[in-house]
């Protein structure tokens, strides 16, 4: 293939075409958003989130909601591809395989974090309680980043079988809780003002998991779409 | 149909001995326990399951990485094996901890690193198995099986790092030092690391009489498949 596009401009490529598409349909974001608020209202009336209860659980409460989300986010932005031949398109484009990975995650990554981005000041607004710091949002970049890294080779993968709607949570939840434990443990100390220096080993480690996840991921990737 | 190879034969009849003698050993040779008397019993068994467990998953993570390279499908037979075989052990591992835990911690189940992580393990194949269940395509099948097997054991090792962070676990580390908060930890007499140096190879042994057992399972179930596919034609 001599006419073969450059890495980056392939990555900015796919992403771009998601974004378009997104903004020309708005289902996935919206999906995502309706959804998060009703994970929120769920959490609301099952945990009874008084004040006094509120404090330890906002962490754990946000990041199930995100990932709740993500779930679908990932589930919907795959689906569209393979529903409409849309993947074959993409595969079949003279360019790196791994490009289309991280076009595709990279475009998952930024619909989390616009979802993540409306959620954190509607939960503030609904329990009167600024969240919002530059801990926290630090910690979602990195904490979606890496669910985003597997999830979208999961669920590349789950679309493509029988099962796929039941497929992708349960394949992505097992691999995904170190991420999770990680997040909700930084995102937990900087809501309850725990200083950041003694923060500073959940966010390396987490930094480790993003890199882990995501080498892992663009290696086994091309292993997932050959066909 | 190709017959029982000999040295099959003769290694069933070795895993045969070799696992009665194991439980002998645990019941007569091991003294029992001062404190918790015959339910530490369980401890060899538990060991040996649990290393069982982590090697099935090792070799069908190494499975996946050669399959992946070589796309043979020898390889995902080996792979798919050893992670039913592992699912199994590891589950004898968490039953007898719980029967152990239930008299000594008070309890069956405590959200210990150890326990957390094994049952993680355990869900993390039973995913496996479920995203092969759900594809039909055999060769789709082995690649995704591959790369499943691959990440969850990438996983699995993390999961565990993460909770021992900020869990002092209870769970005793019989070879080497326990933890401070560890409960039930227990010094081994001569006779009790005999016992468990001996029920770790017989595991180990039953682990590759049955792996080679599900393997030929698995050849005679593929050739019937072949047949079938003849017989529509």
């Amino acid at each position: 293939m001599e006419h073969k596009t450059s890495f980056f401009k392939a990555i900015k490529a796919v992403i771009w075409k998601d974004l378009i598409a997104e903004l020309r349909s708005k289902e996935l974001v919206s999906g995502m958003l309706v959804f998060s608020l009703l994970v929120i209202f769920i959490f609301n009336f099952s945990l009874e989130l008084s004040p006094s209860t509120r404090a330890s659980v906002t962490a754990g409460v946000l990041w199930v909601t995100i990932i709740f989300a993500g779930t679908i986010g990932l589930n919907r932005s795959m689906a569209v591809e393979k529903d409409r031949g849309c993947l074959d398109g993409l595969l079949l484009a003279p360019v790196d395989r791994t490009a289309i990975y991280f076009g595709k995650s990279i475009a998952n990554w930024i619909f989390m974090l616009i979802v993540a981005a409306i959620i954190l000041p509607v939960y503030s607004l609904l329990y009167n309680n600024n969240v919002i710091s530059i801990g926290l949002i630090f910690v979602i970049l990195l904490g979606s980043e890496g669910y985003v890294a597997i999830g979208t080779l999961l669920s590349s993968m789950a679309v493509q079988a029988r099962t796929r709607d039941i497929l992708l949570p349960i394949l992505l939840f097992p691999v995904v809780i170190p991420i999770l434990i990680a997040s909700v443990k930084a995102s937990n100390g900087f809501l309850t003002g725990v200083p950041f220096n003694e923060l500073t080993n959940w966010i390396y480690l987490l930094a480790a998991y993003d890199v882990i996840f995501t080498s892992v991921a663009f290696m086994v990737f091309d292993a997932v779409v050959e066909e | 149909m190709k017959n029982k190879p000999k040295f099959l034969k003769i290694l069933d009849i070795i895993t045969i001995i070799s696992f009665v003698m194991a439980t002998l050993m645990v019941f007569f040779y091991a003294p029992l326990e001062r404190v918790m008397g015959a339910v530490q019993k369980v401890f060899y068994f538990h060991v040996s399951a649990g290393w069982v467990g982590m090697l099935s998953f090792m070799i069908a993570a190494i499975a996946g990485i050669v399959y992946l390279i070589k796309k043979d499908s020898k390889w995902d037979l080996i792979g798919y094996s050893a992670v039913e075989i592992g699912i199994a052990f590891t589950m004898i591992n968490v039953i007898t901890g719980s029967i152990w835990a239930r008299p000594i911690w008070n309890s069956w189940w405590t959200w210990d690193p150890r326990l957390t992580t094994a049952t993680i393990m355990e869900l993390v194949y039973f995913a496996y198995i479920m995203l092969r269940q759900g594809i039909d395509d055999p060769e789709r099948r082995n690649r995704f099986s591959a790369v499943y097997a691959i990440v969850g054991f990438i996983s699995v090792p993390l999961t565990f790092f993460s909770i021992r962070i900020f869990d002092r676990t209870i769970h005793p580390v019989v070879i080497g030092a326990s933890g401070a908060s560890a409960v039930g930890s227990f010094d081994m007499t001569p006779l009790m690391l005999q016992t468990l140096l001996f029920s770790i190879p017989v595991f180990s042994i039953l682990f590759v009489d049955l792996m080679w057992h599900r393997i030929r399972l698995g050849q005679y179930s593929n050739e019937i498949e072949e047949l079938k596919l003849r017989i529509q034609d």
